[in-house]
């Protein structure tokens, strides 16, 4: 006699759930970015194609910087998202231990749904001794829905909110990847690689036409970080 | 569609998934101490970091009081949404107040 295996959409609602206020955040700065790339030129086809198919946020505010219609810089534009979403590469390595046994093809189609909030949801779960792969797949198919739909609404009124700046909306970009990044904070060894990056990227963003600010202060003060860890662990073998 | 936009979202979506399954198929081989795994996990904060330290530098008084009430509102909540309404709310009023 055998058992049906486990039904998986308990644990896919509750991904869903837990995810719920979270999407609300993505909900607002998709709207944002829906109504910026309107400016930028995209059309709502554009909007749908890259939000769904790219879906990756940070890098696609940065792609807004470069979209000059008419006039792509194409190798621009695709190396400076492959900088910004590098970091996607420790994250969904970390989750790598949620698909023993689950078929390889399949494992990577599910890599696609990898974004910083629904990275930092799984892998809170999986801490707990929790989690799975469609606990993850509940997560994720919420949050490429709401970036999708609200990337989308944002681009559709767009042409009823003629200046964002007006509202302030423009700083909500910002305030996103502000709160991103003190979520990223670890400790007092920080400050420095973070002091690092900011002033290499204004400085860079001053003398150097174009957007390789975002590639000199990422890796700058990324480096910077590590060699002031590296010379702190030396200093504390000798 | 013009075809270079075509071309330059199709290049996104390719590069931005090599990463994503890139990081799961190389898993267990990455260096978890020394040099190397330092930096990489320095880089994430640092682009981050770099994306907006420019934008909020080149602003003005608004930009610099906005980011400033962003950062204390997340350090209250700890919500990215709480961060994003009282960081727009911030410069919204400031540029009212200021004029610029």
């Amino acid at each position: 006699m055998s058992t049906a295996p486990p039904s998986p959409w308990p644990q896919f609602l509750l991904g869903t759930r837990l995810f719920l206020p979270v999407a609300v955040s993505i909900a607002a700065y998709g709207l944002v970015w829906g109504v910026l790339a309107g400016q930028a030129g995209l059309s709502v086809l554009e909007v749908v194609l890259m939000s769904g198919l790219v879906y990756a946020g940070a890098s696609q505010f940065v792609a807004l910087d470069l979209w000059t219609p008419g006039a792509l810089p194409i190798g621009t534009i695709v190396i400076a998202v492959g900088i910004v979403n590098l970091r996607m590469l420790l994250m969904s390595a970390t989750l790598r231990p949620l698909f023993a046994g689950v078929p390889r093809g399949r494992a990577l189609a599910m890599m696609f749904l990898v974004t910083d909030e629904q990275w930092a949801l799984t892998i809170a779960e999986m801490r707990r001794g929790r989690g799975s792969v469609a606990f993850m797949a509940g997560v994720g198919v919420l949050a490429w829905i709401t970036w999708v739909g609200s990337t989308l609404v944002g681009r559709l009124l767009g042409a009823v909110i003629a200046d964002p700046a007006t509202y302030g909306l423009d700083f909500a970009f910002i305030a996103t990847f502000i709160a991103l990044v003190l979520g990223m904070w670890r400790g007092r060894g920080d400050v420095v690689p973070w002091l690092a990056a900011a002033l290499i990227a204004i400085l860079t963003a001053r003398y150097v036409p174009g957007q390789w600010y975002v590639v000199t202060g990422g890796l700058g003060g990324s480096l910077v970080g590590a060699i002031a860890e590296h010379r702190r662990s030396a200093a504390h073998a000798a | 569609m013009p075809l270079d936009s075509a071309l330059a979202i199709l290049g996104m979506a390719l590069i931005t998934f090599a990463i994503r399954a890139g990081g799961f198929l190389i898993a267990g081989r990455l260096p978890e101490t020394g040099f190397v795994a330092a930096w990489l996990r320095h880089i994430p904060a640092a682009v981050l970091i770099a994306l907006i330290a420019p934008a909020v530098a080149n602003g003005g008084p608004p930009e610099w009081l906005a980011a400033a009430v962003a950062v204390l509102a997340y350090v209250l909540s700890r919500n990215v949404f709480a961060t994003i309404l009282m960081g727009v709310l911030a410069v919204f009023v400031a540029r009212q107040l200021l004029g610029a």
